[in-house]
């Protein structure tokens, strides 16, 4: 079975083609990072004006890609969470064209794309996992019984770290998007030099906080002489923190949960320093680590479509009258 | 000549079919519904007139102005069903529309569409009918403050759209004697966008499904937008 997938949350427009027996097929992604790096951020309305001048070419081309329409038998969308405006044009093409084409469609869950991506992967993770997903927008720590089976075992009361990584970079200067500067300024410092907090790991429980560390940098920073020394040390304690901090809740999670497998997803899982850190505690804790590739790290369609598909071959199917969500939890997902 | 058209450019959401000169049509005001309703309303349509898209020559839509999601609604619907059925579309402007509505419903011939743009700006063009079916624009339309319209020559105008209804009388001042008379009940319908995209299809305007693109008019949306960021649809 085939399933067409599209992906227009934020400011990335992707979309693929997912084949059951061998993977996904074809694959683009468009991002619109220059076109918000002036801004400092994604702004919404450019975004959404983006989507639609560049969705349906790349439709056209991924299509003909994967052997055309005729190959098909379905196509999933991210319907939810995002910008409203920047889903409606995923959602609209993506409903309209299985309409017109008479296939079934269905609305996906944007990070439970991200959740289910490390299952395209070679050696994929087996349900039950232990998933950290970590991006601008969330910090989960999941339990993933199954498709659909999605218990929160964890989240940020404030900041998302991605959202921690971006306002540490501008306050140190650095340009949008700030979390792979941030991180390859970290490289050449001291994580020793300044002491960071690590929020909330002395107490019980597996929710976050991280908008009093990006509070921390800044007070650091102005007692600094914010040399370019001091900036890569900052970056390097401050990374040092979240890093230790996400750390220490995932060890905690697969000690209390008995879970054997961690995935790390979302853009914040593409971090090194993340991947190698959490290595180590998988290693002592006699567990195994999986994350996507680059790719499927970042927001992307192939996810999507391989999430549609698991849906589709259940037999779910979205009735003609669409919509998106800005806001959807993941643990009202069935 | 058989003809879908869809419009979610206002508060409106409606759909229509043309057939051989007959037109069905769907037609609710439903803020924040369109996503909602606008395939079911194209479905029943089609079968209620027992067609499939196959049997279709092309697609209309109100490609603007209006609101910017609603726009990019009707555009990415427009969009998926072309590719979907290979059919060509015709991008219909809004205040055509409008203008169109004020002929069918009243036999106007001088229409000043204007829309509503928040603001206190109105979105606006000065149409003439020239047969029925064809609504012609003279100079541009545009998108600016009520006071500053760019105003037509001669009498006898009719105006037409929510921008009366917002700023009638400032509107009203502007124009002077020009102005016959106005009516700011009025949204663009998909029976005045399948009507007028007939008559363009066969001037030979129609285009291909990547080229269905909403026409915004106001284009200075950064600044204006901080505040909308995050509140989801205009």
């Amino acid at each position: 079975m085939r399933v067409l997938g599209i992906e227009t949350s934020c400011d990335e427009t992707s979309v693929a083609v997912y084949d059951s027996e061998t993977g996904i097929v074809a694959h683009e992604i468009y991002s619109q990072q220059t076109l918000h790096a002036a801004y400092g951020g994604v702004v919404p309305e450019l975004a959404s004006r983006d989507h639609i001048r560049k969705l349906l070419p790349m439709v056209r081309g991924v299509v003909r890609e994967a052997g055309g329409r005729e190959s098909l038998q379905g196509v999933a969308y991210t319907a939810g969470p995002g910008l409203i405006g920047a889903l409606l044009v995923g959602v609209a093409v993506g409903r309209s064209l299985a309409w017109a084409w008479g296939l079934p469609a269905v609305a996906i869950h944007h990070m439970e794309g991200h959740l289910l991506a490390p299952m395209l992967e070679p050696v994929p993770p087996a349900f039950p996992f232990l998933a950290l997903l970590v991006s601008g927008g969330h910090t989960l720590l999941v339990r993933v019984g199954g498709l659909g089976d999605y218990d929160i075992l964890g989240d940020t009361l404030d900041d998302a770290v991605g959202e921690a990584f971006d306002k540490t970079a501008k306050a140190l200067g650095l340009p949008y998007p700030g979390g792979p500067a941030l991180e390859a300024l970290a490289r050449g410092g001291d994580p020793a030099r300044f002491t960071f907090p690590r929020p909330m790991t002395d107490r019980p429980g597996l929710d976050f906080s991280f908008s009093g560390l990006k509070t921390h940098v800044l007070q650091t920073l102005c007692r600094s002489d914010a040399s370019p020394q001091a900036r890569a040390d900052i970056a390097a304690g401050f990374q040092q923190a979240v890093v230790e901090t996400l750390a220490i809740k995932c060890r905690r999670a697969l000690r209390e949960t008995g879970l054997r497998q961690l995935v790390i997803a979302g853009g914040v899982g593409a971090n090194q320093a993340l991947r190698e850190k959490l290595q180590a505690v998988v290693d002592e804790e006699g567990a195994a680590l999986f994350y996507p590739r680059l790719e499927y790290c970042t927001d992307n369609a192939a996810m999507i479509a391989y999430a549609g598909w698991l849906r589709l071959a259940r037999g779910e199917r979205c009735p003609a009258s669409f919509n998106a969500r800005a806001r959807w939890s993941l643990a009202s997902l069935r | 000549m058989r003809l879908l058209a869809l419009d979610t450019a206002t508060e409106a959401c409606s759909a229509a079919l043309l057939v051989e000169g007959e037109v069905l049509e769907r037609y609710e005001v439903a803020p924040r519904r369109h996503a909602e309703l606008v395939l079911p309303m194209l479905e029943s349509l089609l079968d209620e007139a027992g067609l499939s898209l196959s049997r279709l020559d092309a697609l209309a839509f109100g490609r603007g102005p209006g609101a910017f999601t609603g726009l990019r609604i009707a555009a990415g619907v427009a969009q998926g069903i072309a590719l979907g059925a290979e059919l060509p579309v015709v991008p219909v402007s809004t205040l055509a529309a409008l203008a169109h509505g004020a002929f069918r419903e009243r036999g106007e011939t001088a229409v000043l569409a204007g829309i509503d743009a928040r603001m206190g700006e109105v979105y606006w063009g000065i149409y003439r009918g020239v047969e029925a079916g064809v609504m012609e624009c003279v100079g541009e339309e545009c998108v600016c403050p009520p006071q500053v319209v760019p105003v037509p020559p001669g009498k006898g105008w009719f105006g037409a759209g929510t921008a009366w209804a917002c700023h009638g009388e400032i509107l009203a001042r502007r124009l002077g004697p020009r102005l016959a008379a106005w009516a700011g009940d009025s949204l663009p319908r998909a029976r005045d966008i399948a009507v007028l995209g007939a008559g363009l299809y066969r001037a030979g305007r129609a285009v291909d499904p990547a080229q269905a693109l909403p026409v915004y008019l106001r284009d200075k949306v950064v600044a204006e937008k901080a505040d909308a960021t995050d509140r989801g649809r205009e």
